[in-house]
């Protein structure tokens, strides 16, 4: 195979110009609505000198351009709806299009976050009903849904942490990760004030336990665990670990990027842990929109449920009618935004952002667990788990796993990860070239060079919504790159070839960065 | 495909990792699955249970505003290509997400008069927190000095979060309705990581931003603070901009800028700063490079700052950013334009200045500062807030935010915050005149309590 005989991609290759080079003076699409109040000498209420002196340089462009120009660099993106997107760790499941009808409708989408609760009760008993349901799939029983992403729920958790052990009139400094964490745990450690901890990672992909108990003391706040882990493996010395940490006074935190693995099979509260966070753009589907927005609620156990950042939604069961009220009403119960009346958040670590958090997600994502319920959430979870070890075995083909062969385990959960140290010295190719071929196939790699413990990883994640048909296809694609650099290893050192752009020069972009259009 | 697995069963799969002590004996206790069509009318009922902007006359602001959002941001937004993506981890596939972001970038330097600008971060308050901990990277120090002018929320989340990393956050209050140029001066010194300001600040005042950045940098020479302001982007069209005064990081709420209300979020916090703080900033850049072709490209920049490759000892922990609701940012900015911007900013000012006059002439109101404003003001009622709100409401009106629910202030008890937006016509403005001057007078003339008393005195 010749690179020339590769798919071609529907994606644009014009270069690529900015909204800041088109247009030209005058043109315009916005028309502001008329003056209609008397006019009074601007300079009068707004005094020279806080004004700007220069209108901000942006575009000046008609509507007909602004659409053709954005829907234009739009196809220079590859995106999940247009094919396979198995970026570990991500959970690119679909996205289906009734969350974002639900989430438009006017009394979600133009619903003023200051507006009283009382002429807000539908999207409070919305967001009740998301705490009680992500309370009963994490199996702990208070819910903040506030942080605004894993990493901010991840913060949000720390600082629990440290909260509860404070209140006990302890100082913790320790928190222990294992070397397998993903990146923004230790990051979120030292904003918290806390210093990380490594654990080494025993023969079999888990928390090594002789690691573990030699660093668990009594400075330890807390371990930071991913269980399924980032190797795609559920660690079976799970109650072990719990009994060490809570054994030293530490508590167990639940990074929640792998619950897609194990909805409605098993609970992080049941496996021993006090504070978990859930990516709503991950096992619950919010569209990851290029970047963000995430959500990242958090659920916590009964000792740590004093600390929850606040508000909260309660909720409060309609009174019985004492007959002398005007209106007896249906007696439907009634939600407020609480501010720690009660026991939870009545010793609040304080607010971690304005307002209540990223609720359009939260419209999307309780569509979702409406949609599935208790039996369709733990299908969609055996399924993932199912799609990832029929791609797995695929991959155990003669031709593939000689040179990519599984870094820890026989069997997965919902992703797993292959090493390419072999690839990389039999065929001279790297994980990078790999990916970079693959994008010549129509698919979007999965991460590489993660976890940081396998050498030259690749950590694929084909969720459940995938078909039989998608994965065969994918593995004859890496079995094809293999083949292919077999012949001739400088295809893939030198792929894309059909892409908008090809390899980028990333170097010179960090050495002399160049980060806005120069006008 | 359980055959080429080599297992009997899916359930073999679970059976052979997970330990049966650990898995849930049970179903979960959630309502069963239901029909698109019945989860749609569900939503659509929970929805029609909540009074939006579009129900009312709303005059709600403190931090999210009613703009219009023109179509074409819908029509973006919805289009697979910026919906589904994850972040450009591969830059050759998604040159649209990183130009887009490139673009951004270039919308909010031109803001804001500042050189640097990131990709977006999570939303205005929290962008605040996360430039304190760049001024804390950057300065050391053990305190931030904060105007009250700031948003309650915005204080609230600095002192979460600066708790965290070990940081003191003092107060300065106002004097005639902005921050106090004296005690401003007072509180800082060389101990002092970052001064901070709003810029208008909450009680919708403009505040004197070069004299306060000239004077934090004068309070201490020797290690003058950071100067971070929380600015209004809407305002950026007629207000001298952040870089123009002084201040060393600007960044704030984004929802103004073509997003939805949505009860709050998503949105997206923008964050831009002076040129030597490039290498601190959080959250991802988009930059500027060649391909091996020599064609122009994109690629997520300057990444040895980030989590991923830093771990402990990155610039901050975020991860995802707000790329969605950063491309609506951009977009609308793109419609209002060069001179959009500028004519929305003088029919704000003007229309906000005949709400105000006209407002303060009511019996029972009177303005709570004199200062000049753009977009909000605040409003002292001679009566009971909540229950004017509660009057105005039969009325079909919101007639603004009840300050003292937010801040808990006790001189905030009887201040009302009123917003204006391009929505908000002089037919709107003088409906809410009416309407606050009937509210006021029959509350002054019978309290809400007497009122309540003699409505449950009625037998049912």
């Amino acid at each position: 195979m010749s690179a020339n005989s590769t798919t071609e991609m529907p994606l644009q290759r014009q270069r690529a110009t900015t909204i800041f080079q088109k247009g030209a003076p005058g043109r315009r699409a916005f028309l502001c609505p008329d003056l209609d109040v008397p006019a009074v000498d601007p300079h009068a209420l707004l005094p020279e000198r806080f004004r700007r002196a220069e209108p901000p340089r942006l575009p000046e462009v008609s509507e007909p351009e602004i659409v053709r120009h954005y829907v234009g660099i739009s196809k220079r993106n590859f995106d999940l709806d247009s094919g396979f997107y198995p970026l570990g760790s991500c959970t690119m499941k679909h996205n289906p299009r009734l969350h974002e009808r639900a989430a438009a409708l006017p009394g979600h989408a133009r619903l003023h976050p200051l507006q009283d609760p009382e002429r807000s009760q539908g999207a409070l008993e919305l967001m009740w009903n998301l705490q009680e349901a992500l309370a009963e799939i994490s199996g702990l029983p208070h819910v903040s849904l506030q942080p605004s992403a894993g990493s901010h729920g991840e913060l949000a958790g720390v600082l629990l942490t440290r909260a509860y052990h404070e209140d006990r009139g302890e100082t913790r400094h320790k928190v222990l990760t294992p070397d397998t964490a993903h990146g923004t745990n230790p990051a979120t450690v030292t904003m918290a004030g806390l210093e990380v901890v490594k654990v080494a990672t025993n023969a079999d992909g888990g928390v090594d336990i002789d690691d573990l108990r030699a660093k668990a003391d009594e400075d330890v706040a807390c371990l930071m665990l991913t269980n399924p882990n980032t190797l795609g493996l559920f660690d079976p010395n799970i109650a072990e670990i719990a009994e060490i940490v809570h054994g030293v006074g530490a508590t167990l935190y639940y990074d929640g990027a792998n619950l897609n693995a194990v909805m409605g099979i098993s609970r992080p509260g049941d496996m021993g842990f006090d504070i978990v966070h859930f990516n709503l753009h991950k096992s619950f589907t919010q569209p990851h929109g290029g970047g963000g927005p995430g959500s990242g609620p958090i659920a916590v156990s009964e000792r740590v449920a004093p600390f929850l950042p606040v508000p909260v939604v309660s909720k409060r069961e309609a009174a019985e009618p004492t007959g002398r009220e005007r209106v007896v009403a249906d007696r439907a119960p009634t939600f407020d935004l609480d501010y720690g009346s009660g026991r939870v958040g009545s010793k609040t670590i304080g607010r971690l952002r304005g307002f209540h958090g990223n609720y359009g997600c939260f419209v999307r994502s309780y569509a979702y667990i409406r949609s599935l319920g208790a039996d369709g959430l733990k299908d969609a979870s055996e399924v993932a788990v199912l799609n990832a070890n029929y791609l797995l075995a695929l991959l155990k083909r003669k031709g593939v796993a000689e040179y990519l062969p599984l870094a820890y385990g026989e069997l997965c959960l919902h992703e797993f990860v292959l090493s390419g140290g072999p690839m990389k010295r039999d065929l001279e190719i790297k994980t990078l070239d790999l990916a970079k071929r693959l994008l010549d196939f129509g698919f979007h790699p999965p991460t590489v060079y993660f976890p940081l413990l396998v050498e030259e990883a690749l950590m694929v994640e084909p969720t459940e919504t995938e078909t039989k048909e998608t994965l065969d296809a994918f593995a004859d694609a890496i079995a094809a790159i293999l083949a292919e650099a077999v012949e001739d290893p400088e295809i893939a050192r030198n792929a894309p070839y059909t892409t908008p752009v090809r390899r980028l020069d990333e170097v010179t972009a960090a050495k002399r960065p160049i980060i806005r259009q120069a006008l | 495909m359980l055959d080429a697995i080599g297992v009997g069963s899916l359930q073999e799969i679970f059976d052979r990792q997970i330990p049966e002590a650990v898995r849930l004996d049970r179903a979960l206790d959630l309502p069963q699955g239901q029909p698109e069509q019945d989860v749609y009318e569900h939503l659509r009922d929970l929805a029609a249970r909540n009074v939006s902007s579009e129900d009312e006359l709303s005059f709600l602001g403190a931090g999210m505003y009613d703009h219009y959002v023109p179509a074409l941001i819908d029509m973006l937004m919805e289009r697979s290509e910026f919906l589904t993506p994850y972040t450009p981890y591969q830059p050759e596939i998604s040159q649209g997400g990183l130009q887009v972001m490139f673009e951004y970038q270039t919308a909010i330097c031109e803001l804001t008069d500042l050189a640097v600008s990131n990709a977006s971060v999570y939303e205005g308050p929290s962008a605040v927190a996360a430039a304190g901990y760049l001024a804390k990277l950057h300065s050391g120090g053990s305190r931030f000095v904060v105007s009250a002018g700031l948003h309650p929320h915005t204080i609230g989340t600095l002192r979460t979060l600066a708790h965290g990393y070990g940081m003191d956050v003092v107060e300065v209050p106002l004097r005639d309705g902005v921050t106090d140029p004296d005690g401003w001066a007072q509180a800082i010194d060389a101990d002092t990581s970052a001064a901070i300001f709003a810029q208008p600040n909450f009680y919708g005042a403009v505040e004197d931003a070069e004299a306060l950045s000239a004077a934090a940098k004068a309070a201490s020479p020797e290690r003058p603070p950071v100067v971070i302001a929380q600015v209004d982007a809407i305002a950026l069209g007629i207000l001298k901009p952040p870089g123009a005064c002084g201040v060393d990081v600007a960044v704030g709420e984004g929802q103004p800028l073509g997003n939805r209300l949505d009860f709050g979020g998503p949105s997206f916090g923008f964050f831009a700063a002076r040129e030597e703080y490039l290498r601190r900033m959080p959250g991802r850049i988009a930059g500027e490079t060649l391909d091996v072709d020599g064609r122009r490209g994109f690629v997520l920049t300057l990444q040895t700052r980030e989590q991923h490759i830093r771990r402990e000892k990155a610039t901050s922990n975020i991860c995802t950013a707000q790329a969605l609701n950063a491309l609506a940012g951009v977009v609308y900015l793109t419609w209002l334009g060069r001179r959009g911007i500028v004519e929305l900013g003088e029919l704000l000012l003007a229309r906000t200045h005949y709400a105000r006059e006209r407002l303060a002439g009511l019996d029972g109101v009177e303005k709570l500062h004199e200062q000049p404003v753009v977009r909000e003001f605040a409003l002292r009622l001679d009566a009971d807030v909540a229950a004017v709100k509660r009057r105005c409401a039969e009325q079909g009106v919101n007639p603004g935010v009840d300050v003292h629910a937010l801040t808990g202030r006790p001189e905030d008890e009887g201040v009302m915050l009123v917003a204006i937006t391009e929505r908000r016509s002089r037919a709107d403005i003088d409906r809410l005149v009416e309407v606050l001057g009937e509210a006021i007078a029959a509350e002054r003339a019978t309290p809400a309590e007497r009122l309540k008393a003699a409505e449950t005195a009625v037998p049912a």
